[in-house]
């Protein structure tokens, strides 16, 4: 097996597990768990980035979209919570 | 009923097209058009070796000065929102401590983290990285402090000054460009010439762009998760 | 199985990614949810271009040591397309600005009427 299937295996791999965790964040009732399956996928997206020769995305991709982004809907999530309670 | 079948018809044209675009793709295997022009002349034009900043900060920098504006308009749409609805505001807020494990750790690393952030977007026509990198990696080490510390306050002058400076300069660089250069926000003025290829301090104007790019981007996402933190009510 | 290379496996799981990210969009009935699958229809966009992108047998578009080995020092042989990377550059970051955008809206619309159904918003409705 030379290198590139390697990485074509590792790939669908990778996407077969994003969609797995896209699908749960869809249908989880719990709103937590949704935000960080979330976050897994864009943890995962970033991976797939990077086997696609582009390693500013990653770089980008995995400091806004897996860190910030939820991080934000926490801070919203733990409000919402104070408020109901 | 009605309603899921709807979807269901939405989602499987959604389909139909998505299939015929994939079954219609073939992959290239030359570079074409414009970006055959920037792999062969970037680096004796521009002065980068990494072509995505060279294509980001100056060949196409009229799209960067467009999405700096957009963020700065998410930013001041964020705090104008959440300022007014803090009904309460003259009620002291009390925080309860934080983890002794939390303040220790973040004592050790906020200080590599801002270092980490400040080598990223300044190497970025050099390795991977650049302004947007190192301002979120920079956002990232003041969410830190804030968290491990909730009586901190941020400076709210120092954030506005950082930014309107950074905002300012990048336009007025640009201009000089113009005036010294050959067009808008160009990399190499008259008396500024490329330096030495692969070094710091090489590809003209462009690690000052972009290091004036990462400090707005970093204060701007500071500034929104400032807001979003203090909007928090503990008692 | 030999004809699936990384461009196509790339565009491929865009595409699901685009697909359930809209399923999301137009079945659920809570506002985080909703703006939960917004950022997975992001994230599905930007492979399917940076997937666009990709050469087969090529390198990322830093010119550096091994890209001089790889071609001679021919480098328009020896990396992949940097346009579609840069654009994808510039939408993750207005994807985080408009995610933020959307939340701080959600947060003023609890307060409003302390429900995150969106079946309770029906002042505009005729």
């Amino acid at each position: 097996m030379n290198s590139e299937m390697i990485y074509s295996l590792i790939a669908i791999g990778i996407g077969i597990l994003m969609l797995i965790m896209a699908v749960i964040a869809i249908l989880n009732d719990k709103l937590s768990a949704a935000v960080i399956a979330a976050g897994v996928v864009s943890l995962f997206a970033s991976v797939l980035f990077l086997l696609m020769a582009a390693p500013d995305v990653a770089m980008t991709e995995a400091a806004i979209g897996s860190g910030l982004s939820t991080l934000i809907f926490f801070y919203v999530l733990n409000k919402i919570k104070r408020q109901n309670a | 009923m009605l309603r899921n079948f709807l979807i269901a018809l939405v989602l499987a044209s959604f389909g139909f097209i998505f299939l015929n675009l994939y079954n219609s793709y073939e992959p290239k295997t030359e570079l074409t058009g414009i970006a055959a022009h920037y792999a062969e002349n970037g680096a004796s034009e521009v002065g980068a070796a990494n072509l995505v900043t060279a294509v980001v900060v100056s060949y196409r920098s009229f799209d960067t000065l467009g999405e700096i504006t957009i963020l700065f308009l998410t930013a001041a749409i964020i705090s104008f929102f959440l300022k007014l609805s803090n009904e309460d505001e003259n009620k002291v807020i009390i925080h309860k401590g934080t983890s002794e494990i939390l303040k220790t750790a973040s004592q050790l690393l906020i200080p590599l983290i801002f270092l980490f952030g400040v080598y990223v977007f300044i190497n970025g026509h050099l390795t991977p990285g650049g302004g947007f990198q190192g301002g979120a990696i920079i956002a990232s080490g003041v969410v830190l402090a804030i968290m491990a510390n909730p009586n901190m306050t941020i400076n709210h002058t120092v954030i506005v000054w950082v930014e309107s400076l950074s905002g300012v300069t990048v336009v007025i660089i640009g201009v000089l460009g113009i005036i010294l250069g050959g067009g808008f926000l160009d990399s190499t003025l008259d008396g500024y010439g490329l330096g030495e290829f692969g070094t710091v301090f090489s590809a003209g104007t462009i690690p000052v762009i972009y290091s004036l790019v990462g400090l707005k981007v970093g204060a701007e996402i500071s500034n929104i998760l400032n807001k979003y933190q203090k909007s928090q009510k503990e008692s | 199985m030999e004809t699936l290379e990384l461009g196509k496996i790339g565009l491929l799981i865009g595409f699901l990614l685009v697909i359930v990210g809209f399923w999301g969009i137009l079945q659920q009935k809570n506002i985080i949810k909703i703006i939960v699958s917004f950022t997975i229809l992001n994230t599905g966009i930007n492979l399917v271009m940076v997937a666009l992108g990709y050469i087969k047998g090529r390198t990322a578009p830093i010119i550096d040591d091994s890209v001089e080995q790889l071609a001679n020092h021919n480098v328009i042989n020896a990396i992949v397309d940097p346009v579609p990377q840069a654009l994808v550059l510039t939408a993750i970051v207005i994807g985080f600005g408009v995610t933020s955008l959307l939340l701080a809206y959600a947060m003023k619309l609890f307060r409003a009427k302390k429900t995150l159904e969106i079946n309770q918003f029906n002042d505009l409705k005729w």
